[in-house]
């Protein structure tokens, strides 16, 4: 600690070009932070699927559907515990912008199979007791200043009333919030069996179904048991855990954990070219200096550290800024203004910036400090 | 450190490489300094002087010979230990200065303290008393470049002592200042060594400045003297 005003006063030598390189070390790291935000929402909590928990798909498509009856078929199955349905609705609330999942679900089922959708007892109860009531998750309500008792409108693209009535109404009976942060609160849930009357086509069909397994271990072997039960059929399935699932609709528009790496790999590098240079520069400035660090005592080492540590202190200082400002960002909520399901900074992205912190500190300052380290005392003080 | 004879150079050679020519700087070269001695070291430019106070320092190695002092080889010694040893026993006086030019005075003179495992506070009462010595105990919060020559180089013979070393190595302490403020570093290193019993090695090419030493030799061509060469 006692040399730390000695690496603070070479910093502050160049002010203009300390802080032009802590910004850019900050903007990156803030840039690190903020679109891993955005991953994660991508990624729509593939950290918290159930490991328990399968989806069940139609072999060519989600948007293919699925009878309804395959519900028992695969409740029959050995190892499997109990099989949810749910279906997109794909409606329009407002204006087009305003995307987010609308599906058809058991309230009971669903609940039970989802217990990381937290609802209160009494609003568990409405929605049991009213046909046409629905539950929003926090992050939508939000998002659209939702509150139990309104009634919501949404107009179908698709699953058109009987009579052709676009128009759906639903009552929000709850709201729900999410046991984990990961949990999407985004989703809109209403009853199943106000869907089914009221839908002029499609009677008997759903979209998916969620499967719990007795043992994960045996995820595997029960997936590959319910497609066998439905191989040959007109609707052949494709089961799989649901981690896996979530991640296959998220490569939909493209990987975008693969897009969001290369971007922040670019940066980095650029950026770890920039204080490298700063660093080079800081001591070719002071080689006198640093000779005469060392005529009065300071050790080879002792020089080393020294050099090391001014890197340290400036990725520390700006990559810390930068992590600390893309949580303020992302703690005042998602650029699309709710779409993504979950948007937060997971907690392994932020270690692995700490991580990178110190491993930029490392690389940018050690060739410099290697060079501060072999400087010859006489060769130094005749420059 | 108790030998009569602090320094003890035997035989010394010091030759440079440039490229492929090698330079011979100091050939088979004696001296030894008596404890407590102002010794005054002149001669020509590229006569050695710097060379030969380098190795005395510690701040470089002999290509042959030995550089005993106070019964330290230091010549044997690995870097670090070396290091350490310039820490405990050597204070450097540079001919311009050589201050950090982002410390205060205060922080200047501290600098060979932090190599020590004094408190805070003792360190910062060091250098205080270190720089009241070289009478600028009222210029201690000020940064070298708003010190005149003559200031910073006594803030550059406080930091020399503030560890209180056994021998003070000056390079040209004089050279860059003026008459005055010369005037005032030499009475300043004469007090030092008279009142302080302070062994001083001085390199300068100013023969008032040497009149300050109680001896002064000559080197020329890599040889000591008693005398000037004609």
């Amino acid at each position: 600690m006692k040399y730390l005003y000695l690496v603070w006063s070479n910093l502050k030598r160049k002010k203009l070009r300390t802080i032009l390189t802590l910004l850019s070390i900050m903007v990156a790291f803030m840039l690190f932070g903020y679109l891993g935000a955005i991953k994660q929402g991508f990624s729509q909590g593939i950290d918290v699927a159930g490991l328990d928990r399968l989806i069940v798909r139609h072999k060519v498509s989600i948007i293919q559907l699925l009878p309804e009856a395959y519900e028992a078929r695969i409740e029959q199955i050995d190892g499997v515990e109990e099989a949810v349905h749910q279906t997109w609705f794909g409606g329009i609330y407002q204006k087009p912008s305003n995307f987010f999942a609308q599906m058809p679900v058991k309230p009971q089922e669903y609940l039970d199979m989802f217990p990381e959708f937290l609802l209160s007892d009494e609003e568990r109860e409405a929605w049991l007791n009213t046909k046409s009531g629905a539950i929003a998750g926090r992050g939508i309500a939000d998002r659209f200043g939702w509150k139990v008792g309104d009634r919501i409108p949404i107009n179908a693209t698709v699953w058109t009333r009987k009579g052709g009535e676009r128009t759906w109404e639903f009552d929000l009976v709850g709201i729900y919030d999410g046991a984990e942060k990961g949990t999407d609160t985004s989703q809109f849930l209403f009853r199943y069996d106000f869907f089914h009357e009221s839908r002029q086509f499609g009677e008997g069909q759903v979209g998916w179904y969620t499967v719990r397994i007795a043992d994960p271990e045996r995820a595997a072997e029960v997936a590959a048991a319910i497609d066998a039960e439905f191989a040959n059929s007109p609707y052949e399935t494709k089961a799989e855990p649901e981690g896996a699932f979530l991640q296959g609709f998220a490569n939909q528009i493209g990987d975008v954990g693969f897009i969001m790496m290369s971007i922040i790999a670019a940066v980095f590098f650029t950026i770890l070219l920039v204080a490298g240079n700063t660093m080079a520069y800081a001591v070719r400035e002071r080689t006198n200096e640093l000779a005469v660090l060392k005529a009065i005592g300071f050790t080879d080492r002792g020089v080393l550290g020294l050099v090391l540590g001014e890197s340290f202190v400036l990725a520390a200082l700006g990559g810390g800024t930068g992590l600390f400002l893309s949580w303020l960002l992302v703690s005042m909520g998602d650029p699309s203004g709710g779409a993504l399901p979950v948007f937060y900074i997971p907690a392994g992205d932020m270690a692995l910036g700490v991580v990178l912190i110190l491993m930029m500190a490392f690389v940018a300052g050690i060739l410099p400090a290697l060079q501060a380290q072999r400087l010859q005392i006489a060769d130094a003080l005749r420059r | 450190m108790s030998e009569k004879n602090l320094v003890r150079v035997s035989n010394v050679d010091k030759v440079f490489k440039r490229g492929s020519e090698e330079v011979h700087v100091l050939g088979g070269l004696d001296l030894e300094i008596p404890e407590g001695e102002f010794l005054a070291l002149m001669g020509p430019s590229g006569s050695g002087k710097s060379t030969l106070l380098n190795l005395i320092g510690g701040l470089d190695r002999p290509s042959q010979g030995t550089v005993e002092v106070g019964g330290d080889r230091i010549d044997q010694l690995s870097n670090r230990r070396l290091a350490s040893w310039r820490a405990r026993h050597v204070g450097l006086v540079f001919q311009f200065y050589n201050l950090m030019p982002v410390l205060t005075a205060q922080k200047n003179v501290e600098l060979p303290l932090l190599l020590t495992h004094l408190s805070r506070s003792e360190r910062r009462k060091r250098a205080a008393i270190a720089l009241d010595i070289v009478g600028l105990s009222h210029r201690t919060g000020h940064y070298p470049g708003t010190l005149s020559g003559g200031e910073q180089q006594r803030v550059g013979i406080a930091r020399a002592i503030v560890t209180d070393p056994t021998l003070l190595l000056c390079d040209e302490p004089t050279g860059d200042l003026d008459r005055k403020s010369g005037d005032e570093v030499l009475d300043l290193l004469q007090e030092l060594n008279r009142e302080q019993g302070k062994t001083i090695v001085m390199v300068t090419h100013d023969i008032h400045a040497a009149a300050r030493a109680s001896r002064t030799l000559y080197l020329n061509k890599g040889q000591l003297s008693t005398a000037p060469e004609d």
